[in-house]
């Protein structure tokens, strides 16, 4: 192309896919300077008609944009959402959620990308997939309950150990640590035979069974390797590489383990996004679950009114829900506050702390029977009077 | 998932505020513990800018004004 032509439309005022498309257009095309002059201007033209106007009600433009495909949703979907066995709750129950700014989702799960080195590889995929799968200790050996001498005898299976990638030595450290940590069971010693990768575990009070048994059910079911909070790990094929789907969600602690992309992992968990990655992260996350969520469904809803709404949740700096505790919460008119949720409350608030509403806002007029004041004033910019 | 997060010199907040015509109060906020804004080390007061990657417009600069958590 003309070097005189990609200056041009380098210094347009255009969005940068829009430039990119007219390169890619105007790319191995035989053109005149004239012609090009005439491309651009149009272009810019185009662009700048199709720009909202200042003043224009994008909010209800928006709600109208989700809010009517919205009805179309199955209300009670729960879908296996084409990853074996893993049950994701999408449609209404999930846009609900996500508008809610819910602190955990129903059902929390994470995509985890990994890093080119282990994602072309099964086994080495599954190598991580077991840092990450929580494993109880039964998984690891034989456990059985010596009522006779009362303790818990736990054989360890080498085996299995190797297969796995945790030492015995790993595991005699932490099981008796996680039961007193974690699971906050704390009567109970415990003796170690490592060569013969055996542990044994004696409950204080060696009268009662109860206990014993109570402490069996603990020693069975502490979790020695992986994330407490991921219960289960999927190892998928997805266009040329292995991906883990997982049921729970924990960002921070999948972050540290080797061989995870921490560029491409995510979480369907959004108030988890915005503490572990910000803010900025959380609105990215927001827009694209929404996204999906409606267009699994075959609803296509523009993304530039997700994207407004996504911005208004985020706006203050956390991710605030859309409802009497976050934005309709916040309004500055008392009147659209009331005539939201919790009428009476609002009023008497109101009344206690002297406020003034000014009446700006198009539910306050519609409610005291005025005209609202709204638009862009093109009629009377447009159309010029006669006289 | 991250975009980029720049902090703004004086001047270019200066410009941002007399292009748009607007006051530091209008930006939308993020708070001062928040990751990416620790991540620049930036200070209350400072002007962030994000600049995203766009569905509509390929590439999309955005501002924040950093302030303190409020107390709960």
């Amino acid at each position: 192309m003309n070097p005189e032509f990609e200056e041009a439309i380098r210094d347009a005022s255009l969005p940068d896919k829009t430039k990119q498309q007219l390169r890619s257009f105007l790319e191995g095309k035989e053109i005149t300077r004239e012609q090009f002059s005439t491309i651009l201007d149009r272009v810019i033209n185009e662009y700048m008609n199709t720009r909202i106007e200042a003043c224009e009600a994008v909010g209800i433009i928006a709600a109208q944009s989700i809010g009517e495909p919205g009805t179309q949703m199955t209300m009670r979907t729960f879908h296996y959402a084409g990853v074996a066995e893993i049950n994701v709750t999408l449609g209404l129950p999930r846009l609900i959620e996500i508008m809610d700014a819910r602190k955990e989702p129903s059902t929390p799960t994470m995509t985890i990308y990994l890093q080119e080195e282990f994602s072309g590889d099964r086994d080495r995929a599954r190598e991580v997939s077991w840092q990450i799968e929580a494993a109880p200790l039964h998984e690891f050996g034989d456990i059985v309950i010596d009522m006779e001498n009362m303790q818990i005898v736990v054989q360890l299976n080498a085996a299995v150990c190797d297969k796995r990638k945790i030492s015995v030595a790993d595991i005699v450290e932490i099981a008796p640590r996680k039961i007193r940590d974690r699971r906050h069971y704390r009567d109970f010693d415990h003796e170690v035979d490592e060569k013969g990768a055996v542990m044994y575990f004696m409950p204080k009070d060696k009268e009662s069974y109860q206990n014993l048994f109570q402490l069996a059910e603990h020693v069975r079911n502490v979790i020695v390797q992986g994330i407490d909070d991921i219960e289960r790990v999927v190892v998928r094929k997805e266009s040329g590489e292995y991906i883990l789907y997982t049921e729970g969600s924990n960002l921070k602690d999948v972050f540290e383990v080797v061989g995870v992309d921490t560029t491409r992992t995510r979480t369907n968990n959004i108030s988890e996004i915005s503490q572990v990655l910000g803010i900025e992260a959380a609105r990215n996350a927001i827009i694209h679950e929404a996204l999906s969520t409606l267009n699994e469904q075959g609803i296509m809803v523009d993304v530039r009114h997700i994207m407004l709404v996504a911005d208004m949740m985020c706006m203050d700096g956390e991710v605030k829900q859309i409802g009497r505790h976050g934005i309709a919460g916040e309004k500055e008119s008392v009147l659209s506050r009331a005539a939201f949720e919790v009428t009476v409350n609002h009023l008497l608030d109101a009344a206690v702390a002297n406020e003034v509403d000014e009446l700006s806002g198009v539910t306050e007029n519609v409610i005291v029977g005025q005209p609202i004041q709204l638009g862009t004033g093109d009629v009377k910019l447009i159309a010029k009077p006669l006289n | 998932m991250v975009p980029d997060h720049q902090i703004m010199s004086e001047e270019e907040v200066q410009q941002l505020y007399s292009l748009y015509n607007i006051t530091s109060e209008q930006l939308p906020k993020i708070y001062h513990d928040d990751p990416a804004v620790k991540v620049i080390g930036a200070k209350v007061g400072d002007v962030i800018r994000i600049v995203r990657t766009s569905h509509t417009a390929g590439r999309a600069e955005s501002y924040r004004l950093v302030i303190k958590r409020p107390k709960k």
